[in-house]
């Protein structure tokens, strides 16, 4: 093996790419050439390291130093002073604290990064990389000192519990799954991260798949599986070829494969690819997916563990809890179960996005409150506007208030509020957004993604949007309110699935918590948020249009006339209130009535 | 109902000759593959840009599956597109982050600028435009997908140029 003095990462995501990270990438290689620096430096990709909005990003190790915002003809620049001269190329150089509003920032003193300790850290196409950090040491321990069933104790021990959302313990599930009659069995990975707002799966996948696959060669090992399926969906084509490439090596590595580190266990993995529907993220419709066939929930039992894939014994897990399994058996059950809660152990990523200041990754211990997730780690809020809801769990979760900021983050806290973990999307809201409205968004989703295999799903979803397509029209009832909530009480009882199941949450939880914004559109017919289309008007305030008719050249629908250094008009039958004139006016002379 | 595969159109890929190739390659790489039919269709539509109705009867017979279990994939998943779509497809995340951050905004702009509805080709079979659920990149909203690439913060007035670019 040989070694090197420096490491340049390159980022290659595709804001960088976009930017010219190939280009980049090849003009190090050249420069370093030239220099005679190609033994001592090596250059290498990775995946996102900073915000990507002055790409190509890179990332020197071991110094830790981030450059940005230089294009290719600065690269002989930056080797002469860092790799010749040895000092930092200051003119280049990202200060930590401007590095902050990214995907995936430094960790806040709040945070402890277990599954992501990798992500951004490593170059996940090379397996070295992941072998340097101690991967594969865990499935080396568990297949020379340990049985599967010590194995499943261990995991049982650490408390872990499904990441996916509904929390079952993992351990459980493998026990169930081993003790199993059959020979063939079969361990699923769930990566059809379909929640809108949720991208935490997404980065593990690019930027740490040897984790995942390490977890999923353990877990096997525990149930007694030789063949595995990463079911991963389609809107991830980078995470697929990520994945597989990540396969190749660790079966040219000999961690997958026929007598995996010299043992008699076996075992192999492929991925499968979704086609673009959600309910797939439902384990029996992923595994009729993988099947090859709809994906249609199935009612259970029988559990997976039973009959799940090609009616054998199955063990559906999903990739953060796959991708916490290998350093459990690594530094111990003791040492995961320090972190988190009585009953939540360990620690959670998060997608956080929305009206909050620093989007990105984010993974905290289980129990930090809420407030500490969106005010501390998340920074607070946007542009300084008030809090108004936090979205917790997709489009199967709820709508938290301010009362609920203190809320300790565990299953048990999110669900007894009315909402749920889920995959750990966290979409923060300020107070310029309409819950009706946010309402409305979910259950348009909900029921396009509905299969339509069960009726309260397919129906009562269907039925729920237009009410609430009325109510935000302009043309909300009395009794609407009411009709709702029986509906979603009907179809959280009555739906095959967890897709229908869960379909009513938003609703139910913004009739809680925001039942008076309901009321005001029926009764009112106003949008207290100023969202709703049919209930707003855009005007122009002649005191402040200078005439720079911006706004007229960008309306879609050529609402606005005027002349030149002349007061626009807005005509309010041609405009569709698509806020797009608001948006470009320098002179903040559009208001919303 | 008469047989898809005696009447294939003039202009299916099934009749030209390089697109039969790809499409018995794909066929002969995957066939005995467990659950070959989502992987086969997911190539499909990769490799072709969509799968038509004689190409579904067509993998239905090669595969030994019935037509109508090929059909019920193809019309489940989002996916698959049984006609095809233009040279370049523009697509719009509508994921919450995305949608609380303008994306409704940015389809109306596109709407007006290529003078096409939300899954309409413009006349000259240049560009597709489509919405699409979550891609991931939330932190980055509202994100615009141009073919594969991926482009985040897109403000209405820096559309015209995005798309000016594939037009060409």
């Amino acid at each position: 093996m040989k070694y090197y003095r420096s490491h340049v990462l390159v980022c290659v995501d595709p804001d960088c790419l976009h930017r010219g990270a190939h280009e980049a990438l090849d003009a190090f290689q050249d420069e370093l050439v030239a220099q005679g620096l190609i033994d001592e430096v090596q250059v290498l990709e990775t995946s996102r390291i900073g915000a990507c909005s002055q790409g190509p990003e890179m990332m020197v190790y071991p110094e830790g130093v981030h450059y940005a915002g230089y294009t290719v003809d600065d690269i002989p620049f930056i080797v002469e002073e860092h790799f010749l001269k040895g000092r930092v190329a200051k003119k280049f150089e990202l200060p930590a604290e401007t590095a902050i509003d990214e995907e995936l920032s430094a960790p806040t003193p709040k945070e402890m990064r277990v599954v992501l300790r990798n992500c951004g850290q490593i170059d996940p196409e090379n397996i070295e990389d992941y072998i340097a950090e101690n991967g594969y040491m865990g499935l080396a321990k568990a297949l020379t000192s340990m049985t599967p069933e010590q194995v499943i104790d261990e995991v049982l021990a650490s408390g872990l519990r499904g990441r996916g959302g509904a929390g079952f313990p993992t351990a459980r599930k493998w026990q169930f799954c081993r003790a199993s009659a059959g020979q063939v069995k079969y361990v699923i990975c769930n990566a059809d991260e379909g929640d809108p707002g949720a991208f935490m799966n997404r980065r593990v996948l690019e930027g740490d798949p040897h984790a995942v696959i390490e977890g999923m060669i353990i877990a096997a090992y525990a149930i007694g599986s030789s063949q595995g399926y990463v079911y991963c969906r389609a809107e991830y084509p980078i995470a697929v070829q990520t994945l597989n490439i990540a396969i190749e090596q660790a079966r040219a590595m000999g961690f997958l494969g026929q007598n995996i580190l010299g043992t008699d266990f076996s075992f192999d993995l492929e991925v499968r690819m979704g086609a673009g529907a959600f309910v797939c993220g439902e384990e029996t419709a992923l595994m009729a997916s993988i099947e090859g066939k709809r994906g249609e929930p199935r009612p259970r039992p029988p559990f997976p563990a039973v009959s799940g894939l090609w009616a054998k014994p199955s063990n559906v897990n999903n990739v953060e809890t796959y991708a916490n399994v290998p350093q459990i058996i690594t530094n111990g059950a003791a040492w995961y179960a320090g972190f988190g809660t009585e009953k939540s152990k360990g620690t959670k990523t998060f997608a956080l996005a929305g009206d909050v200041k620093h989007t990105g990754l984010i993974e905290v211990p289980f129990g930090l409150s809420l407030r500490e997730v969106v005010f501390d780690v998340g920074g607070g809020i946007k542009d300084d506007k008030g809090f108004k809801a936090i979205q917790t769990g997709g489009p199967m979760g709820g709508c938290l208030p301010e009362a609920y900021l203190d809320l300790p983050v565990d299953y048990e806290s999110l669900t007894a509020a009315g909402s749920m973990m889920g995959s750990g999307g966290l979409v923060v809201m300020d107070d310029e957004t309409c819950m009706v409205d946010i309402a409305r968004f979910f259950m348009e989703f909900t029921q396009e993604e509905s299969c339509g295999k069960c009726t309260p799903c397919r129906v009562g979803t269907k039925r729920i949007l237009e009410i609430l397509d009325r109510i935000c029209g302009g043309e909300g009832r009395e009794g609407d309110i009411e009709l709702l909530e029986t509906l979603c009480e009907q179809i959280k009882q009555d739906s095959l699935c967890g897709l229908g199941q869960g379909a009513p949450t938003p609703v139910v939880s913004t009739l809680k918590h925001f039942r008076d914004e309901y009321e005001i559109h029926i009764r009112e017919k106003r949008c207290p948020a100023k969202v709703c289309k049919a209930l707003i008007r855009y005007e122009i305030l002649p005191e402040f249009c200078t005439g720079c008719t911006v706004c007229a050249r960008n309306c879609p629908t050529a609402a606005i006339t005027g002349e030149r250094r002349q007061t626009h008009l807005i005509d309010v039958d041609t405009c569709i209130r698509c806020g797009i004139c608001m948006q470009v006016c320098n002179f903040n002379a559009i208001v919303i009535r | 109902m008469p047989d898809i595969l005696q009447n294939v159109p003039e202009n299916d890929p099934l009749r030209n000759p390089d697109q039969k190739k790809l499409i018995d390659q794909i066929l002969e790489v995957n066939r005995d593959r467990p659950g070959a039919t989502m992987v086969v269709l997911n190539e499909l539509q990769k490799q072709i840009g969509f799968v038509s109705e004689a190409m579904q009867a067509y993998a239905a017979k090669e595969l030994k599956v019935p037509v109508s279990s090929v059909h019920g994939v193809v019309s489940f998943y989002s996916f698959f597109t049984t006609t095809p779509r233009g040279r370049h497809v523009i697509k719009f995340c509508m994921g919450t982050a995305c949608y609380v951050g303008g994306t409704p905004q940015l389809i109306e702009k596109a709407k007006q600028l290529l003078g096409i509805d939300v899954g309409q080709t413009t006349p000259d079979g240049a560009i597709t435009l489509e919405v699409c659920r979550c891609v991931g990149a939330c932190s980055q909203a509202p994100v615009m997908v141009m073919d594969e690439e991926i482009s985040g913060r897109v403000r209405p007035n820096k559309l015209p140029q995005s798309i000016r670019t594939l037009q060409d």
